[in-house]
């Protein structure tokens, strides 16, 4: 690549989210250029085996789905720490992106008409599916809804869904860089115009000028080492980069999502497909003890309330000892061989590849496990990054913020193509009405900053710590104090091991200074932003003493909506050590805070009234930075209308 | 866990192919190491930890670790197969390790196959042709369930390129497809048996037949089925030439719309 390129829209990320978005543009005619790691199709997208959601109403199990009953099980999921509107505008839309994408060519599971057997609860079933529904896109059961709506192709969902959408991106021409990576924006005054880039083949460093850059970077689940389903490519550099602009929040990011089933010693993820099919949770002994902690969903309630049974049944002894800690067990054997071997045939091959343990016949051995990032980019519903301008967020690496404090299984899959295709019409909007007027000495000088950072890092020399052992000590500390079950005393310690490993970073030394993109190097530059996103992750949590969502304070059980109805927002200003935290309501509040139907109902009250929490809104997002939306505040609600959904209401009035 | 105590210990050899071009100091040679095994040591693990432990310079390739993103394709005693579900304790003492022949080196065992991937989707045009744009208030059309699942089957394939690597004549004729794009067309002859089959691809028999029929797609295919045995999703690699063929034959005896085109 030259040392200097232009381009309309620059795209951080080829995964989902950023395909999608660059889609929307490019289709429209502008200039598109797509960053990624690895080549795109590789990106973690693929790994998703689950589903997608999107209230079609397909199968008799989705009888009466329609978005509002989406809306409701999203919100009741985020455990109100969502913003309503976008998930409003996210669930009017999941079905037209889910067609969308069988127009691409992703082979959807379809409906089968005449007598299906289904395991519910653990009971085979059979039902019968309508004639009239015949080839029409099906759907499977996941955690946390009220309705069956996961359309899924097989058990490889997430590849499908990637490959059409890549093919699309082949279709349309646009220019790829894989094996490169984005290592710092090019910003001033709060304009970003494009970012400094890294070949990963030959190290050599490049400058991308953008009239809008989109970060699509996805999770950063690596923060939490092994303990995590993320691919190994998962390490928070999207983040970490607009964190480092000074002026860009990060949200939310103590919300931490954690799956309960991930495969022992290795993370890799089981399915929630598992237990939506009917796969039983057993402890040591044996014992189905979902039944007696959740007799209503047993195993599928949602994931955070899983996991806490799971990491509280293991405490007590329960779980069964190893050598690399303890575990539970996932039991599919009752589903019988046709369905293991055809329904879930890649948990049935990684069982056999990486354990070798046949799923048949074993019991498959698991644990709570690291597996999606709620929080991310602060962004506004364009997508719009609060205090820059041209710079958008969108896929698992923003805080759009339609999963608050708990997403959904299937949920993000869905948003990463919804977000992408919305973001990426806002993005076209903008790119049309602005021209690229940067200097190209703005572009040298972040080179020639890039270009110093590296060269420091070769220079160094003596006894310092291995790169390698920052991160390895990072990533004990997230999981043993940071994990499921916090208090505030682990989390002060967490915090000052982390600040103490942040500034050992910058006497870390390398011991290989080979030319090239040189691995080494190239996980050395990614190190500071990992440990400042978990430092972040650690304060944010240590601050919230509340317990919402998947972020549990057992020194403070219960959801406190009179102080904590908020999103927390991280910077970190240029020149300055710590980061900053500061709060915001998490948007208009349609439906009430109420129990979520699950999980224990322990919580405080609103203190003020919905209407005036929710005239506060608009000035104190513009407070923090929030760009203005092309169309205003609360445009896309449908006030109410949750109230038509037949499933009478569980809430209790929040007087 | 039930087998936690397997054969820990065995001392492993590593014989790994070492090329940097990017360094004018570098000569191709192979280097090696030795490590301790551990329980359920898969190369993902052995390679991470001489990178940390013994060779920071060590280039290779690994995202999912879990057989589902095609990155980690490598020669493994001289076979073709995914790195993240190798179990050392299922190959021989010494493992020695070269990247994939084909693909554009990068450095060690790190080859280029997006690029390769990337030009093989254009040629095969591996998307969807279909004529009329998506409308977003229609439902979507049906497809019978028996369809989706063998379109699936097709699309299974995750570009690794161990059969690439594995076939004689993409070793020495640069623009075959591969078996990799006859699945697209097997990954190249499956990608395209794969669009074939799918009733939204418009596409006629005719407009495959450049592709497919020339000598670097099926016919020049000489059916030993080395890609078969190699492909690490097991797609059934056997029938899909049998079908392209199948379906070329039939294109080359029905009457000609081609001159049209
Ligand atoms: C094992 C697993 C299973 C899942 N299953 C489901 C499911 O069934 N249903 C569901 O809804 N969700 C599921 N999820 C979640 C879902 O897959 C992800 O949230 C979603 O795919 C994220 O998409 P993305 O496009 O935001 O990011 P990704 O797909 O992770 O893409 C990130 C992209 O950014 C690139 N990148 C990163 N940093 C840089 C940089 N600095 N410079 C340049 N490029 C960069 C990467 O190369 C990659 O292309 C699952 C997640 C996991 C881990
Ligand atoms: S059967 Fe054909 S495509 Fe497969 S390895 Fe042999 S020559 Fe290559
Ligand atoms: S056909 Fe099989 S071996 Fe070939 S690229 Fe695809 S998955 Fe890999
Ligand atoms: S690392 Fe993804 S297939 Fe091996």
């Amino acid at each position: 690549m030259n040392p200097l390129v232009t381009t309309d829209v620059l795209v951080i990320g080829g995964g989902l989210a950023g395909e999608r978005c660059a889609i929307e543009v490019a289709a429209k005619g502008h200039d598109v250029m797509l960053l990624s790691l690895v080549p795109p199709r590789r990106s973690h997208s693929c790994a998703a085996q689950g589903g997608m959601q999107a209230a079609l109403a397909n199968c008799a199990k989705a009888e009466g789905d329609n978005p509002n009953v989406h809306f409701l099980d999203t919100v009741r999921g985020s455990d109100w720490g969502a913003d309503q509107e976008v998930v409003r505008i996210f669930v009017d839309q999941a079905p037209s992106a889910v067609r969308e994408l069988a127009h691409f060519g992703v082979p959807w599971t379809r409906v089968r008409p005449g007598k299906n057997s289904y395991f519910i609860k653990g009971q085979r079933v059979e039902i019968e599916e309508p004639e009239n529904k015949a080839g029409l896109i099906m759907h499977r059961d996941f955690g946390g809804t009220a309705k069956w709506r996961a359309c899924y192709a097989a058990a490889g969902t997430g590849h499908a869904v990637l490959y059409a959408v890549d093919s699309e991106v082949v279709r349309l021409g646009i220019t790829v860089r894989d094996r490169t990576e984005a290592l710092a924006l090019i910003h001033e005054g709060g304009r970003c115009w494009g970012a400094v880039v890294r070949c990963l083949r030959s190290g050599r460093l490049a400058a991308v000028l953008a009239k809008a850059t989109v970060i699509a970077t996805g999770g950063y689940g690596r923060i939490y080492g092994q303990y995590t389903t993320n691919a190994v490519i998962n390490e928070g550099t999207g983040a970490a980069i607009a964190l480092d602009t000074g002026v860009v929040p990060l949200a939310n990011m103590e919300a931490v999502q954690f799956h309960p089933t991930g495969l022992m010693p290795s993370g890799i993820l089981v399915t929630e497909g598992c237990r939506g099919d009917g796969g039983y949770l057993l402890d040591k002994d044996l014992h189905r003890f979902m039944i007696d902690m959740e007799p209503q969903k047993q195993e599928l309630a949602s994931r955070d309330v899983v996991c806490r049974h799971m990491m509280q049944r293991m405490r007590e002894g329960k779980g069964v000892e190893t050598s690399y800690g303890p575990h539970l067990w996932l039991d599919l054997r009752h589903l019988g061989e046709q369905h293991i071997t055809t329904k879930l045939r890649e948990v049935h091959e990684i069982c056999l590849d990486f354990l070798g343990l046949n799923p048949v016949r074993d019991l498959i051995p698991v644990r709570p496990t690291q597996h999606y990032s709620m929080g991310g980019i602060r962004v506004n519903k364009d997508g719009h990054a609060y205090g820059m301008k041209g710079l958008f967020a969108v896929g698992e690496a923003s805080c759009w913020d339609m999963h608050g404090f708990n997403r959904l299984g299937g949920n993000s899959l869905a948003e990463t193509i919804v977000a992408g295709r919305i973001i990426g019409g806002r993005v076209t909007q903008f790119v049309g009405e602005n021209s690229l007027s940067v200097s190209t000495s703005l572009a040298a000088r972040s080179l020639a900053q890039a270009g110093q950072h590296i060269q420091g890092w070769l220079e160094r020399a003596g006894s310092g710590p291995s790169v390698y052992a920052i991160r390895d000590a990072i990533a004990e500390t997230m999981i043993a104090k940071v994990g499921i079950f916090r208090t505030g005393s682990e989390l002060e310690q967490a915090v000052d091991e982390l600040y103490t490993q942040l500034q050992l970073v910058d006497r870390a030394v390398l011991r290989s200074k080979v030319p090239g993109m040189n691995p080494e190097l190239t996980f050395a530059l990614r190190l500071r932003g990992f440990a400042r996103l978990a430092l972040v992750t650690a304060l944010g949590a240590l601050e919230r003493t509340e317990s919402r969502g998947a972020h549990y304070r057992s020194d403070h059980p219960a959801r406190d909506d009179a102080h904590w109805l908020r999103r927390t927002l991280a910077r970190w200003p240029q020149g300055v050590t710590k980061p900053m935290l500061s709060y915001e309501p998490v948007g208009l509040i349609d439906l009430p805070p109420g129990h979520r139907g699950y999980g224990k109902a322990e919580s405080i009250d609103m203190k003020e009234s919905i209407e005036d929490y929710n005239a506060t809104v608009d000035a104190a997002w513009r407070r923090e930075g929030a760009q203005e939306t092309i169309e205003s505040l609360g445009a896309r609600m449908h006030w109410g209308a949750w109230r038509e959904t037949q499933q009478p209401p569980q809430h209790k009035r929040a007087s | 866990m039930n087998k936690d105590s397997q054969k820990a210990g065995r001392r492993l050899r590593f014989e790994i192919f070492r090329y940097n071009p990017e360094d004018s100091m570098s000569r191709p040679h192979l280097d090696t190491f030795e490590l301790v095994e551990t329980p359920y040591m898969t190369l993902f693990l052995a390679l991470h930890r001489l990178r940390e432990e013994q060779d920071p310079s060590l280039q290779f390739d690994f995202a999912c670790r879990s057989a589902v993103c095609g990155s980690c394709g490598m020669l493994v005693n001289g076979r073709p197969r995914l790195a993240c579900r190798t179990l050392t304790r299922d190959i021989a003492q010494t493992i020695r390790l070269h990247p994939l022949p084909v693909f554009k080196l990068i450095g060690d065992l790190s080859v280029d196959t997006g690029t390769w991937f990337r030009a093989m989707a254009d040629r095969v045009e591996s998307w969807i042709h279909a004529k009329l744009p998506f409308d977003p208030t229609a439902q979507e059309a049906r497809m019978d369930d028996d369809l989706a699942a063998a379109i699936y089957e097709g699309e299974r394939c995750i570009e690794c390129g161990c059969c690439v690597a594995a076939c004689g004549v993409a070793n020495v004729r640069p623009n075959f497809v591969g078996p990799a794009g006859m699945n697209r067309i097997a990954a190249g002859m499956n990608r395209i048996a794969r669009f074939m089959l799918d009733p939204r691809d418009e596409r006629s028999g005719d407009e495959w037949f450049d592709v497919v029929s020339s000598d670097d797609g099926v016919f020049g295919c000489l059916g030993l089925m080395a890609c078969h045995d190699i492909c690490p999703k097991s797609l059934p690699l056997l029938e899909v030439y049998a079908f392209l063929r199948r379906k070329m034959l039939a294109a080359a005896l029905a009457p000609r719309s081609r001159a049209q085109l």
